[in-house]
This record gives C-alpha cells, structure tokens and sequence, in this order.
C-alpha cells in the first residue's frame, strides 16, 4: 500500500504572529517556518504503518515556495521515503490544492492519503474533505486513532460529542488530529541521509487549478481585550463578580 | 435577494443548539432563510428548526441512511438540495460541519468560506487565521453558490417562538456505501453544552488527576456552568476530549469563563477570546494566562477552588 502525505509548510506553532502595518497579511520576513503539526502527526502514522508492514512507501508531497523544500527535506528525514514538491509561489486555496493532490494521486497510484486536518496558518480544514470528494473516496476527518485491516480502514474520530468511530473502504483520505500519535524527534545523521533521498519537483502549470476563489482584501489584528486586573483573595473576586451580575 | 439554506446538526435526534446560531448568521445576511433537517425518524429536530426567529421554511429530508449522519452520505443530499436556486449554504463549524461542508463545496466545485465571524454584505465576510491572531476580510467574487461554516462564538442563538411551515422533502442523489457509522462514544452528562453555555469553569494539567478534576465540577455545578479543559489535561487523560477548549477544540463565548491551572498558550486562548469576562486562578504570578484576564487570582486551586464553590454555593 502507497501512502501520500501532503505537508505545508506554515509559521512555526510557538510564533505569535504579527499583522502587517498596510493590512496586507502577516508578517514572514524572518518568522520561524515549519511544518504544520497536525502533518507531522500525518506522517509519523504513516510510517508506523509501514512499520507494521501494512504500507510500503510513504511519499511526502508539498506545494509550496521554493523554501518548502526544507520541510519536504525533515519529513524524509523523519522517515518518509521520497518527496514531491510542486513549486507555487502563489496563494494556493483549499479547492485548488485539493485538485492538484487529486493528480498527485492518480499520478503516483497513491491507495491512502493521511494529512493535517488543518493548517494553523489559515485554519481552513477543508482540503482533506475536498480531496476526498475529488476522488469519490471515503474520509475519516479528525482521527485519534487508526487501524487497517485488509481493504478498509476502522477510524476513532474526535467529534464535539466524544469519539465516533467509522469504518470506510480503501482507498481514503484520513485527516490526523493532535492525538493520534506524538511525531518521533528526527536525528540528526537521519537529516544527512535524508539529503540523498529522492526529491521530485514538479510545475505548477502542470496542474488545472482554475476554480472560483476567495479573494482576501484586508488583515488586520483581533480587536484587544480591555486590561484585566488582580483580586487578591476569593471574598474580592466573588465580590467583583457578584457586582458584574455574572454569579 | 438571497435565499439561504442551513444545514441543521442533530444530536441523538434531537436539534443541536449551535443551528441557532447558524441562524443568525443567515439574518446578517438577509433573505429568504431555509433550514435543512435530515433524519431517519419522525420530525421533531424539524418542528424544533421551525421555532427558529427568521426561518421561513422547514425542509424535513428523511432517508434511512440518515439515521447516521455522515459527511460521505450527507453531503449528496444537500447538493440535491442546493439545485433548487439557493445562493447560500451555510452550517455550524461544528465538527459535523468541518467534516461536512468542504465536502459539499467540492461536488459543487466551489470554494468555502471557514468560520464566519462576521458579515460585511452577503458575500462578503470576516473570518479569523493564526488561531485568531488575525482576522481577514474575504469576498466571493461572482455569482457561485456560498459555501460557509458559521464561527458559533460570533453569534448569539436566534430567538424562539417561530412556527415556520415543515415540508417533507424527497431528494434524488446517489448515496455511497464506503462510510459506516460503527459506533459513538458520547460523554453528554448534565451539564450545560460548552458552545452554548453562558458560564464555563476549565481546568488544566495543574490538576494532576481525573480524581483532582472534581474540584473543577464541583464549581462547575454550583455555578451551573459548562466543564472544560486544556489539551494538556486532554492529553493526559484526566477528562475526555470533548472538554478541550482552544484553537484544535471547542471555540466558545461564554458570558463567564474560568481558567484554573492553565497556563494560557495561544493555542488555548484562541478558544476563549470571546467569552465575556475571563477569571484567571494560577500560582504563578507570571503566567500568561493573566494577560488576557480580566480577573486574575494568584493562588494555590486546589485551595481556591473549593473556597469558590462553598462560597457560591
Ligand atoms: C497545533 C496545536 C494545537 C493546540 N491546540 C490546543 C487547544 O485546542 N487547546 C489547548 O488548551 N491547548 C492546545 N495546544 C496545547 C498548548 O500549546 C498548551 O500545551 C496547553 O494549552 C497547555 O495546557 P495547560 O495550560 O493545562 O498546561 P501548562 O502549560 O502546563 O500549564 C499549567 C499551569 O498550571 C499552573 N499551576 C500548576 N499548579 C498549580 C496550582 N496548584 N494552582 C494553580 N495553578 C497551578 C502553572 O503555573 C501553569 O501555568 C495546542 C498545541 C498545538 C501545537
């Protein structure tokens, strides 16, 4: 079985971004870039799947600036076997990444796709849903656990209610949420090696992304919280409180 | 004019809360608004829709492969539904309308608008990113159906006491079979609902315990208020993961939010910039958590919390 695992690269979890001055995105020049968490999630199941014999390769994707190519360069030297990243410098949307993984796949005779259930850049969670839909396969958004068993995959899913658990045919797509696994620190001779695995770049005009898109006009910083202050005992805090009309 | 369709959430058949919401969104908007029930058994989610302040009609979609819910078997039936001239489909982003909206958006070829936390003219719309360190202004140039995930922290409930017409509707799609449902594990209980509780108490790793976590229940009780909690308290198995509140659980805005022995990670914080006034318990005087407070209280918890909810009680 040949897995994907889309990855992208996005403004490193522990950064607290900051709104350009013109309103015309977040700041990046010099901000720590990674890869997504919830991909590096995607991955590390990917390669204990192989692992435990069920897959045999794992092919990490990006689409991405040219920089990506550090991102696709961790996840093979985590473990992942080799990598494609389709070079875009452009804004790339939910919809049109989910067409151009949609190729990948059928190119590369992918039978599973585990990816990110969102990226914590735009926060869209969409593009495994649409991925899915594209192909007419099955998804199992939002897993905390996963086990195949011959041609169909038996998903825990963390829902607003609890856990639900799904069965769904192979091939699918399977979206990874925080607790699914905890991703294996990568090792430094691992990173050398991963200089020599295989690494493929393809144009971005070799995919048909010409679909109705969102258009951004403005960022701008969340409106503040008025300053707090401290009570200093629970008989002031109750009282404060009490005065608020909130108890 | 627009013409809205919500696609309701049930829980256990009955109507989840957070349809409201999506509701009120759709007022913003304006138009003609619909409400899309599906289920398996008699229309009571349905007659519940049709109480909704601003609902003009009630589509009630019976099928017995609705008596699971699944964004795979759903997501059909509503594209069904979306032919007959709507300019909007709009859900709860829930995680039933995560799972499910970009699946509809992409039958339709169109894109989704995520998390709508405010309305600028019917295509035009306020979303956050960065976990809501940021908010963008998006529009949808053209005249393609709108596909949008409502943020439930945004927009209070739209009021009751409506009694808009309920219609059976059949609808014509292909429904697959690679998705089945094979069980759900819900917590439930008694307590308030975390994306529509007007009070919320949370605890965090500090509590060391799912035995220490029922000093946070305890106050939770008194206040009547909803239990949350930190992923690290997710994480280490104290309580289960419908409780995690933050940027990867639930987003909420409740009138009364209080943090004990949390920390206050961005993450964390992204669920809880909303909520009215926030009270901050922790020993350390430099935690972040008390940036964003409004209240804050340094103390040990597992002697201030109980102190809270004698007192209170
Ligand atoms: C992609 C991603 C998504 C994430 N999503 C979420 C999310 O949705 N929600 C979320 O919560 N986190 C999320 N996190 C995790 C987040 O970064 C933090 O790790 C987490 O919120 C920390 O939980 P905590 O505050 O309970 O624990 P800690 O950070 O360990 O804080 C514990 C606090 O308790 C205080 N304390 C200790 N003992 C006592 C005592 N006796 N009395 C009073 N105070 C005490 C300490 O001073 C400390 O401030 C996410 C992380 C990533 C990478």
């Amino acid at each position: 079985m040949k897995v994907l695992v889309p990855i992208k690269r996005a403004v490193d979890y522990n950064v607290r971004v900051r709104v350009k001055n013109d309103g015309s995105g977040v700041e990046l020049n010099g901000v720590k870039m990674s890869v997504n968490p919830f991909d590096e999630i995607a991955n590390e199941e990917a390669l204990r799947l192989k692992e435990k014999g069920v897959v045999t390769e794992v092919v990490v994707a990006t689409i991405g600036v040219a920089k990506a190519e550090d991102q696709l360069r961790s996840e093979l030297a985590r473990g992942a076997d080799r990598a494609i990243h389709v070079v875009a410098d452009q804004d790339i949307q939910p919809l049109q990444a989910a067409r151009i993984l949609k190729k990948l796949v059928e190119d590369e005779g992918i039978d599973l796709v585990l990816m990110g259930k969102q990226a914590i850049d735009d926060d869209a969670n969409q593009t495994g849903q649409m991925l899915a839909t594209l192909l007419g396969w099955p998804q199992a958004t939002f897993a905390s656990k996963v086990e195949i068993e011959g041609q169909t995959a038996r998903v825990d899913r963390e829902i607003d209610a609890g856990i639900e658990t799904l069965e769904v045919d192979l091939p699918a797509v399977i979206t990874a949420d925080l607790r699914l696994n905890e991703p294996r620190f990568i090792k430094l001779p691992d990173i050398m090696k991963a200089k020599r695995k295989p690494l493929d770049k393809r144009e971005l005009g070799d995919f048909d992304i010409d679909v109705p898109t969102l258009e951004v006009t403005e960022t701008r910083p969340p409106s503040g919280r008025e300053p707090g202050r401290m009570v200093k005992d629970v008989d002031e805090l109750i009282a404060t409180l009490k005065d608020k009309g909130l108890v | 004019m627009s013409k809205i369709l919500i696609v309701a959430e049930t829980l256990s058949g009955e109507l989840h809360p957070t349809t409201a919401k999506a509701v009120a969104c759709a007022q913003a908007i304006g138009g003609d608004i619909h409400v899309a029930v599906f289920g398996s058994g008699d229309q009571g989610p349905a007659q519940a829709a049709a109480e909704i302040e601003g609902v003009t009609e009630v589509l009630y979609v019976q099928h017995d492969e609705n008596n699971a819910a699944r964004a795979a078997t759903l997501a059909p039936q509503v594209v069904a539904l979306a032919a007959e001239g709507y300019s909007h489909l709009l859900a709860a982003n829930t995680t039933t309308g995560k799972d499910l909206m970009p699946r509809v958006a992409a039958l339709l070829g169109v894109p989704q608008v995520t998390d709508i936390m405010a309305v600028h003219g019917p295509r035009d719309f306020d979303r956050p990113i960065y976990a809501g360190n940021a908010i963008t202004r998006v529009q949808a140039p053209g005249d393609f159906v709108l596909v949008g995930t409502v943020r439930t922290a945004s927009f209070g409930a739209a009021g009751g006491g409506n009694s808009a017409a309920v219609s059976d509707k059949a609808v014509d799609a292909e429904l697959p079979s690679h998705t089945r449902l094979v069980e759900q594990k819900t917590g439930g209980g008694d307590r308030p609902d975390l994306q529509t509780a007007s009070r919320v108490v949370s605890g965090g790793r500090a509590l060391g315990s799912s035995e220490n976590f029922d000093i946070i229940f305890k106050l939770a009780d008194a206040l009547g208020a909803g239990a949350g909690a930190s992923r690290a308290a997710v994480d280490a198995g104290y309580v289960p993961n419908d409780m995690q509140v933050g940027q990867t659980g639930k987003i909420i805005a409740p009138d009364l939010y209080i943090a004990c022995g949390i920390s206050g990670a961005i993450q964390h914080l992204a669920g809880i910039k909303d909520a009215g006034t926030i009270v901050a318990i922790n020993n350390d005087e430099n935690a972040p958590i008390f940036e964003i407070a409004d209240l804050g209280l340094v103390g040990d918890l597992f002697e201030v919390v109980p102190q809270l909810t004698e007192k209170l009680g």
